[in-house]
């Protein structure tokens, strides 16, 4: 997954004036050491029922004790997302499957631990977060034989449950996505909070981070369409695609006189549409009920606030910070991708060193993109390249092949640098002259971009900095032809 | 009363002073489980190899001077729905039949470490549902003060190996009843503890928020020392009470004066009138003993029955689905997924589980919650509001256990409802989570056993035993 | 399931009902156990009855008898069973996994 999902991309109009509306139910696995109910280890990718005890089997007689820590977890990513933490309780939801061990799923239902958040999206978009509740999590079958592992006419299913009772928040918006960009900043901005807080590693292609998508079409104004859930949307891109297919197939269906049938949809990525899964006539009765094996869950005050205080600055915040240190906007890619890397204490730190803020944004988005959120290279030693490069010592290329070398050793004194590559700059009589000799050698060029021709200021350009060996500053060439013209 | 059998507290101190050892003691008990087993019926599984390589041990330390458990060579036979790592736990179902869990339960491991023999699994309704054991999948116990009676139910296997002198004592599971009803059927002291005083993990669940594990004993001290052994917190369980176990077996000698009992001022209709006379003759001996007698109603006690066969059942439905084919237990082999659930399912319960999954499972359906299980819900809390009215006026309360003495085998089995009324003075105390026993006072009709049932509040017990030990010593 | 009742408890149950209620339950009977379970839990649902008469609009429901709060483990690994272990006992078993007839529909979240 990468920065780009977050910026602004085009998601087309509906036609008509049809407007969509959009929720979104993520699951996200927390990052726990073990089980939400037992001690059983929480590990992707072991050896199939490797991770497995009574509980996790639902053994008879195992009973679920809660693990404390999905519980701290789950209340820092309630409060990251602007949620009232309460008072909870766990229900079981009863319904058979090969997955679901007990027959029931232990999860919050009408008291979830979490409720009435929100997220703020680029352009002050406000979207409500209804609920963020702790459940557990399915095993997983192999389907073999048949077609090519499908469920449907697969000769027999095999079952590993070490995920079974891997500690999941489920976090449900409120309806007020209007188009595919916003839901996939939603989910880019859900996942970068994820990150921050340390709740999860948040992978959706692993699956520890799955997105549910409710669609309905309406025209403004109106109430609310029947909606569809869409499931297994498996990447951010796949969100986007999957909204804009399924709001369409919506409004086709509309305008072509039909009626949208409240049901369950599958998307299929490699053939960018959704499928049927089942409709609710043959929705099941989950039968919950109040879970007599556990207990009430009332965070104390002491508890939670502790935990706030605790929480880091969100990515919010911190693009804010960064674009009011580097006067970038805030909404601009380089914020974002800074911040996603967990870069922009970094840059903070170049500007502290003395450096140029706005330069130190430019050259760690463009160099640091395989260092982590500590580049090897010393802020103080970004600093003072940046100042060479203010101080018109060396020329943006200059800067750029030096910082290459820095990167590339670890780090690196970027003065020694440039005297070892002769990186000196020269001072604006010496390109003066250059200037004039150039003038005098094309006289041809010179001439045409007197008469306006902007292009021909290339091979005037080019005949300096071939003069110079590539040590003037490619912009004030520039500037001093500028100048000349104008005289 | 004369004891037939020596009790756990005997043989326990027997075998530490050396005046006989845990071998000889358990063969003791082998002998007799050869003698009348095939008559009695009360284990699914004696393990006759593992308990005396447990005997052995329990004598190899005492010869090493080792420090001994409470209950060192004690012999002690299980309900069969409690996990016993390696060992079969059949819940007397088919559908878990040859099930041998991977781990012990809490309980189990307790008496392990106290030093108790297990001699088997006992047989029971199944999964614990019903007041006779005649809803075993593997064939009736039968009451061994008269084997065309039945024992009580749902943990006869458990009473009747204590009353056959097959165990010196037994542990077994009340949801209902389960223990102090057969323990009355049976003549012996039965404890259904407070609600998670004693760790439910490793019983296989009927009804989570109800079931209670405790002891059949001959004696109210030997309840005293088993409830020891088995009570108190475990962080496996998270409905288990965070109080320490008090003491109860220091508290036996204190008497009753000054005690205020609690009578039942209208006693619902059903009672047999012998039953009736051993209650207002345990009265009289308590208040001989310094007790006061006081009048206390239950004015929501008629709506328990009710009350428990919708709760029980819901959360029944729920517990039993995990009962599905896929990782353990029996299986039917079909097409799909879904049709081998259902054929399984059909083909390993009995009739009278899948009454209570069904009944369950409608309860607690859409549509149907709140007329059912939902109103269930706060008639339970009236029962329960009951009880701290009353227990503002007494320390105990004093009922019959059964309404009945042992009923002849067969005699219940045709109307499901009939059979439930056996269980109208056990199940309140389950339905608020509340301490109860049974102590054997005496005889009635056929001169089978009548147990009186003393219910106290919650962690009540230490008053409890005071009262059961009282009657006890005048009967 | 038919429409909610309000108030007292709803009608007296079909074989239609008890044919949906032992589907949720996965349980197959057959059309003689559908009959006598229907007049079974009938003839219960009728006893069930006397709570109607109750008030219990001010009551709070009591789905567990003690009101006990934040129950917790620390978040360590404990050894659990062994595989091999499980999937001898198990119905059926392959490649470490339980193996069960195909499904013909996805599960829930």
């Amino acid at each position: 997954m990468s920065n780009a999902s977050s910026a602004p991309q085009h998601s087309t109009a509906l036609p008509n004036g049809w407007e969509m509306v959009v929720g979104l139910e993520v699951h996200v696995e927390l990052d726990t050491k073990t089980k939400l109910f037992s001690a059983s280890p929480n590990r992707f990718g072991d050896e199939p029922n490797t991770n497995i005890d009574p509980v996790t089997l639902g053994l008879p007689g195992a009973l679920p004790v809660l693990n404390k820590h999905a519980v701290e977890l789950a209340i820092r990513l309630g409060l990251a997302l602007n949620c009232t933490v309460q008072p909870s309780t766990f229900h079981r939801k009863n319904y058979f499957y090969q997955d679901m061990p007990k027959a029931y799923q232990i999860s919050q239902y009408d008291q979830p631990i979490n409720i009435d958040g929100f997220m703020m999206l680029p352009g002050d978009v406000r979207i409500g977060i209804e609920r963020a509740h702790l459940e557990e999590d399915t095993g997983k079958s192999t389907h073999i034989g048949g077609t090519s592992g499908r469920i449907h006419g697969s000769d027999y299913s095999l079952v590993d449950f070490n995920r079974a009772g891997v500690p999941l928040v489920e976090i449900v918006s409120r309806p007020d996505i209007r188009n595919s960009d916003q839901a996939r900043q939603y989910v880019a901005e859900l996942r970068s909070i994820l990150l921050a807080v340390g709740a999860s590693d948040a992978k959706m292609e692993e699956g520890s981070m799955r997105c549910d998508v409710n669609v309905s079409v309406r025209k403004p104004g109106e109430p609310f369409g029947t909606r569809c859930e869409i499931k297994n949307v498996n990447s951010i891109r796949a969100v986007g695609k999957a909204i804009d297919y399924e709001a369409r197939r919506q409004i086709d269906v509309l305008e072509s006189g039909g009626t949208i049938r409240q049901e369950t949809r599958h998307w299929d990525d490699s053939e960018g549409r959704t499928h049927t899964l089942r409709t609710k006539e043959d929705a099941d009765d989950y039968r919950y009920f109040l879970e007599p094996d556990l207990v009430l869950l009332d965070p104390d005050q002491a508890w939670i606030e502790s935990i706030r205080a605790s929480l880091p600055m969100l990515p919010a915040a911190r693009r804010a910070q960064l674009a009011t240190l580097t006067g970038a906007n805030k909404e601009s890619e380089s914020v974002y991708v800074i911040v996603e890397r967990g870069q922009d204490e970094y840059v903070s730190a170049v500007a502290q060193a003395g450096g140029d803020a706005a330069r130190a944004l430019v050259y760690v988005q463009q160099a640091f993109a395989e260092e982590g959120s500590t580049p090897k290279v010393a802020a103080s030693d970004i600093a003072t390249l940046t100042q060479m490069e203010r101080d018109a010592k060396i020329t943006a290329t200059q800067a750029k092949t030096i910082l290459s070398e820095m990167v590339a050793n670890g780090g690196g004194d970027p003065v020694a640098i440039a005297a070892a590559k002769g990186f000196e700059a020269l001072d604006t009589s010496a390109v003066e002259a250059m200037v004039d000799a150039a003038i005098a050698q094309q006289a041809d060029a010179w001439s045409k971009f007197c008469a306006g021709e902007e292009k021909a200021m290339g091979a005037l350009v080019g005949a300096i900095m071939k003069a110079s060996q590539g040590k003037a500053d490619g912009k004030v060439v520039t500037a001093i032809l500028q100048a000349r013209r104008t005289q | 009363m004369t004891q037939p059998f020596a009790t756990v507290v005997d043989i326990a101190r027997d075998i530490a002073s050396g005046n006989t050892s845990a071998v000889e003691v358990l063969e003791h008990h082998l002998a007799r489980i050869n003698e009348r087993e095939h008559d009695i019926h009360a284990f699914n599984l004696v393990t006759t190899e593992q308990a005396r390589a447990t005997a052995q041990q329990v004598d190899a330390d005492i010869k090493a001077g080792k420090k001994l458990g409470p209950l060192a060579g004690v012999p002690i036979a299980l309900k069969d729905n409690m996990c016993t790592r390696g060992i079969e736990t059949t819940c007397s179902s088919k559908i878990l039949e040859g099930w041998k869990p991977p781990y012990d339960a809490t309980v189990v491991t307790r008496l392990q470490q106290a030093g108790a023999v297990m001699v088997g699994k006992t047989n029971l309704d199944e999964f614990a549902m019903g007041s006779s054991t005649e809803n075993s999948a593997f064939g009736p116990t039968k009451n061994p003060l008269d084997t065309t009676r039945v024992p009580g139910g749902s943990s006869g296997g458990s009473a009747a190996a204590v009353a056959a002198g097959f165990a010196a004592a037994s542990l077994g599971s009340d949801t209902g009843g389960s223990i102090r009803q057969p323990a009355s059927l049976c003549g012996l002291v039965g404890v259904k503890p407070t609600y998670g005083l004693v760790s439910r993990q490793g019983i296989v669940a009927f009804a989570s928020s109800l079931d209670q594990v405790g002891p059949f004993t001959h004696t109210v001290a030997d309840a005293a020392l088993m409830m020891e052994v088995i009570g108190g917190h475990d962080p496996l369980d998270s409905t288990s009470l965070p109080q320490p176990m008090p003491s109860l077996t220091s508290v036996l000698g204190q008497g009753v004066t000054g005690l205020r009992i609690g009578r039942l001022a209208d006693m619902p209709d059903g009672c047999e009138p012998e039953v009736l006379a051993r209650m207002d003759a345990a009265y009289a001996a308590l208040q001989a003993a310094g007790a006061t007698i006081v009048d206390i109603s239950l004015p929501s006690l008629s709506y328990c029955l009710t009350a428990y066969y919708l709760v029980a059942p819901a959360e029944a439905s729920s517990n039993l689905a995990r009962y599905d084919g896929v990782r353990y237990g029996m299986r039917v082999e079909t097409a799909d997924l879904h049709s081998m659930y259902g054929a399984t399912r059909a083909a390993g319960f009995g009739a009278e589980v899948k009454r209570r999954i069904m009944l369950g499972t409608y309860a607690l359906s859409a549509g149907y919650f709140d007329a059912y299980y939902g109103k269930a819900l706060k008639v339970r809390r009236l029962i329960a509001n009951d009880f701290a009215a009353a227990y503002e006026k007494c320390d105990v309360i004093l009922t019959p256990t059964s309404p009945t003495v042992a009923f002849p085998l067969g005699d219940k089995t045709s109307d499901p409802l009939t059979m439930y009324l056996c269980d109208i003075f056990t199940i309140p105390t389950n339905l608020a989570g509340h301490a109860a026993m049974s102590v054997p006072f005496g005889t009635g009709a056929h001169n089978m056993p009548v147990g009186v049932q003393v219910l106290a509040p919650a962690l009540g017990e230490p008053t409890m035993f005071r009262v059961a030990a009282e009657l006890e010593r005048a009967s | 399931m038919s429409t909610p009742p309000t108030g007292s408890n709803p009608a007296r149950i079909t074989s239609e009902v008890v044919a949906k209620v032992a589907k949720l339950a996965s349980l197959q009977l057959s059309e003689a156990e559908l009959e006598l379970m229907t007049s079974q839990l009938s003839g219960m649902l009728d006893h069930f009855a006397d709570i109607d008469k109750l008030n219990l609009s001010n009551v709070a429901p009591l789905a567990q008898p003690f009101p006990l709060k934040n129950v917790f483990r620390e978040d360590v690994v404990v050894a659990g069973v062994d595989r091999d272990e499980v999937l001898a006992a198990a119905p059926a078993a392959q490649e470490g996994r339980f193996r069960v007839p195909p499904s013909s529909g996805l599960g829930e979240q």
